[in-house]
């Protein structure tokens, strides 16, 4: 078993590990914790696959701005595990079995797919840097880019707009 | 590593964000299980990046940028979506004084 197999495994198991506790959990402030251990696993996952600049990108845009945000809202409303929800244990246990449903439905449709040959490695290729993308991003990409740009600003605005208050 | 043990990674990361959606009614973890699921989507994105630089690499140096391009549009549009989103869970808390979801049931009468 080579070390990329093992890290493979180790990342995996984390990130699937820690999935499941931000839906287990009862406290929303665990939940967000748990999904930052889960952010950490899948950067390592984009590191291993010299994705470097994703998985910087997911680190500090996912991890550390959007996560905060969640941890600021949640905070700022007292959420905690007694005032969560209470929710029908038949209806749980549906959620459940259609989610494991989808599961086995997708990994036996795309168990005989015709991609068993090609592998991802480590240590091959450097698309993944800044530069490469970078000059990609700025001259195929220059269009989506600024729409992007102007995205955001409306989301920017419409946030202001939703969170003034009423009056 | 081949290519399908990332394929099976990002379905059951996926499935659990769905299973997350349709168990929970707090409204926040809902959100958060769809972070889940874009996640799970940019982590195939970047598997089949990496697959197809590593087959086209000989003709074009820069094959498969793409898919790692598209990762990088689904995190704008996802923070976003999140800003958004949280402001109007913000509204929607400070009128009903909850995150239940199910208090959305006014909207249909």
């Amino acid at each position: 078993m080579s070390i990329s197999e093992i890290l493979f495994y180790f990342l995996s198991v984390l990130a699937l590990g820690s999935a499941l506790m931000v839906v287990i959990s009862r406290n929303p402030v665990h939940s967000v914790l748990w999904l930052i251990v889960t952010f950490f696993a899948i950067s390592g996952h984009y590191i291993m696959m010299n994705a470097q600049f994703l998985g910087i990108v997911n680190l500090i845009v996912y991890a550390g701005a959007i996560m905060v945000l969640f941890l600021f809202v949640i905070m700022l409303m007292n959420l905690n595990a007694e005032t969560e929800p209470k929710k029908n244990k038949w209806l749980r246990m549906a959620g459940i079995v259609a989610g494991g449903c989808l599961l086995l439905v997708m990994v036996a449709a795309l168990k005989d797919a015709e991609v068993k040959r090609s592998v991802v490695q480590l240590k091959d290729g450097n698309i993944g840097l800044i530069k490469q993308l970078g000059e990609t991003l700025f001259t195929d990409y220059v269009v989506p880019f600024e729409i992007s740009s102007v995205l955001f600003l409306s989301a920017m605005v419409g946030t202001v707009v939703i969170g003034k208050k009423a009056d | 590593m081949n290519i399908e043990y990332y394929i099976v990674l990002s379905i059951a990361l996926f499935c659990i964000g769905i299973a997350g959606v349709l168990t929970r009614r707090n409204a926040i973890i809902i959100f958060m299980c769809i972070e889940l699921m874009l996640n799970a989507v940019n982590l195939l994105l970047v598997a089949f990046s990496k697959m197809h630089h590593l087959k086209g690499v000989a003709t074009n140096p820069n094959a498969g940028i793409d898919g790692q391009l598209f990762v990088f549009f689904i995190m704008v549009v996802a923070a976003a979506e999140v800003s958004v989103g949280l402001a109007i869970i913000v509204m929607m808390y400070r009128n009903v004084h909850s995150v239940d979801v199910n208090f959305l049931n006014r909207l249909k009468h």
